[in-house]
């Protein structure tokens, strides 16, 4: 980034980079809650438009300014820490929830060239701060000392580390065919094309991996741990005001890091979609400008993978408890331990998308 | 080159902090009257009688157990799949034995039934 020359001299160095790293996380961070607000409303418009409804549009034009107007209503509500909660832990559950799913994306690779932190162990990292998600969980479900909130906890904790595990060995079945930590090297392994990026050779675990995702968010059809109708909210239950605001919000950014993750992952991340040589007649002409890489690649590829999340919400019914474990631990972990063999062995003979 | 984790340090303050500051922000503008009937426990309306840090099933302990189990295998794949180029037959075979051994305690808990939820 460029500083103002007068800046520049009268900093030392390392002041220069901290300065730059910040604004950088701040845009991040500042676009990331803005996405969330809009996803918000752009759900409940697709579930309004699948259902046959209007979805809101009240305020602002076409109800675009709805979102606001929800945030400003849950700032003004009075935050109420229920008399026989731990006053501490019910406070920091929330940090705790949200401070992981924004962390994350500072080993995003956001376009070509681009990340916030260029770390070597930047998947490691990201497995790291996915599983803390489950502290703020069970922590607002201890804390709150209802019934109601512990039994949404437990179940909403077994439910996330579950499905951990599955998403774990998806990610291993990434790392053998991407050969790095880096998720911009995973990215680079994938240049060229739809053909080549993960999602065809590694196409079990993609689907294990979103679909774990899903389940790990607590999104529907996985959310037994909200079931309105037998637990009321789940962990939340005794949130209000900007404490329940602080939980949707890291709910929301969880989506948006699971969907921008399995882009990067399995879709080839900022590669553009036309960037194979079976799309070199584009060259030349109008369209050439397909063919470049960049972020709105990977919007795009995010986008659609949110918009399966509100499909899935809008389409399935709620599984059960028993059917959720059957298949985190029967289905999905036997897949992908089957599938990460096979990887394996097609990787030491040197067959398949992998023989370098 | 630990320089490229200052702005990990730097973000993960950047998180702590947006929430810290959006409660702050709900602590201070959100008004109300407490009431000792609205602060009490969400329950059908009684007083709850007890502790709600009450027994859980056991399953729960069991799903907690197998999960360590299971992350760390996790953690021991991680390596191992970045370095399968260079470590060929030889690292395939170890993890494949490692592997096998892992897959067996995994079907004896499936037929011990630890897995099931009724």
């Amino acid at each position: 980034m460029n500083w103002p020359a007068g800046l520049e001299q009268a900093l030392p160095e390392w002041a220069l980079t901290t300065l730059t790293s910040l604004v950088q996380i701040g845009v991040v961070c500042l676009v990331l809650i803005l996405s969330v607000a809009f996803l918000t409303y752009f759900e409940r418009k697709v579930i309004g438009f699948m259902q046959n409804r209007m979805g809101p549009n009240r305020v602002g034009p076409r109800g675009l300014l709805q979102p606001f107007a929800d945030v400003i209503k849950l700032l003004m509500k009075e935050v109420i820490v229920p008399s026989s909660a731990n006053r501490f832990l019910f406070v920091i559950a929330p940090v705790l929830s949200i401070a992981p799913a924004l962390a994350a994306w500072a080993v995003m690779p956001l376009f070509p060239g681009f990340v916030i932190a260029d770390i070597d162990a930047a998947l490691l990292y990201v497995l790291a701060l996915t599983s803390m998600g489950v502290y703020g969980v069970i922590l607002a479900g201890w804390a709150s000392n209802s019934k109601y909130a512990l039994l949404g906890a437990m179940r909403s904790a077994a439910q996330i580390i579950a499905y951990e595990i599955a998403m774990g060995f998806a990610l291993v079945g990434v790392l053998m065919a991407g050969g790095s930590l880096n998720l911009g090297a995973i990215v680079e392994a994938q240049a060229g094309g739809p053909l080549s990026w993960f999602w065809l050779p590694l196409f079990p675990l993609f689907i294990v991996y979103f679909v774990s995702g899903v389940a790990e968010t607590n999104r529907a059809p996985f959310d037994v741990a909200e079931g309105e109708s037998e637990i009321v909210a789940g962990f939340h239950v005794e949130y209000s005001g900007v404490a329940f605001a602080v939980f949707f919000l890291a709910e929301y950014a969880n989506m948006i890091l699971i969907a921008a993750l399995t882009a990067v992952l399995f879709l080839g991340g900022w590669t553009s979609p036309f960037a194979g040589s079976m799309f070199s007649f584009l060259d030349g002409s109008v369209l050439e400008f397909l063919r470049a890489s960049g972020l709105h690649w990977l919007a795009l590829k995010t986008a659609f993978f949110l918009f399966c999340f509100l499909w899935f919400r809008a389409t399935f019914p709620r599984y059960r408890y028993d059917q959720i474990m059957r298949l985190g631990w029967k289905v999905f972990i036997p897949v992908t331990i089957v599938w990460i063999f096979v990887e394996g062995v097609m990787v030491v003979l040197g067959v398949g998308p992998w023989s370098s | 080159m630990l320089n490229n984790y200052l702005p990990v340090l730097l973000f993960l303050m950047v998180a702590v902090g947006i929430g810290l500051i959006l409660l702050g922000i709900g602590f201070l503008v959100g008004r109300g009257q407490k009431d000792p009937e609205k602060l009490s426990a969400y329950e059908c309306g009684f007083e709850a009688f007890e502790d709600s840090r009450m027994k859980f099933d056991v399953r729960y302990y069991l799903v907690a157990i197998l999960f360590i189990v299971f992350d760390l295998e996790i953690a021991f794949l991680f390596p191992w799949a970045i370095s399968l180029d260079e470590i060929g037959l030889y690292g395939l075979g170890a993890m494949a034995i490692f592997l096998l051994v892992l897959v067996v305690g995994f079907i004896y808990e499936w037929k011990k039934g630890a897995l099931e939820w009724d």
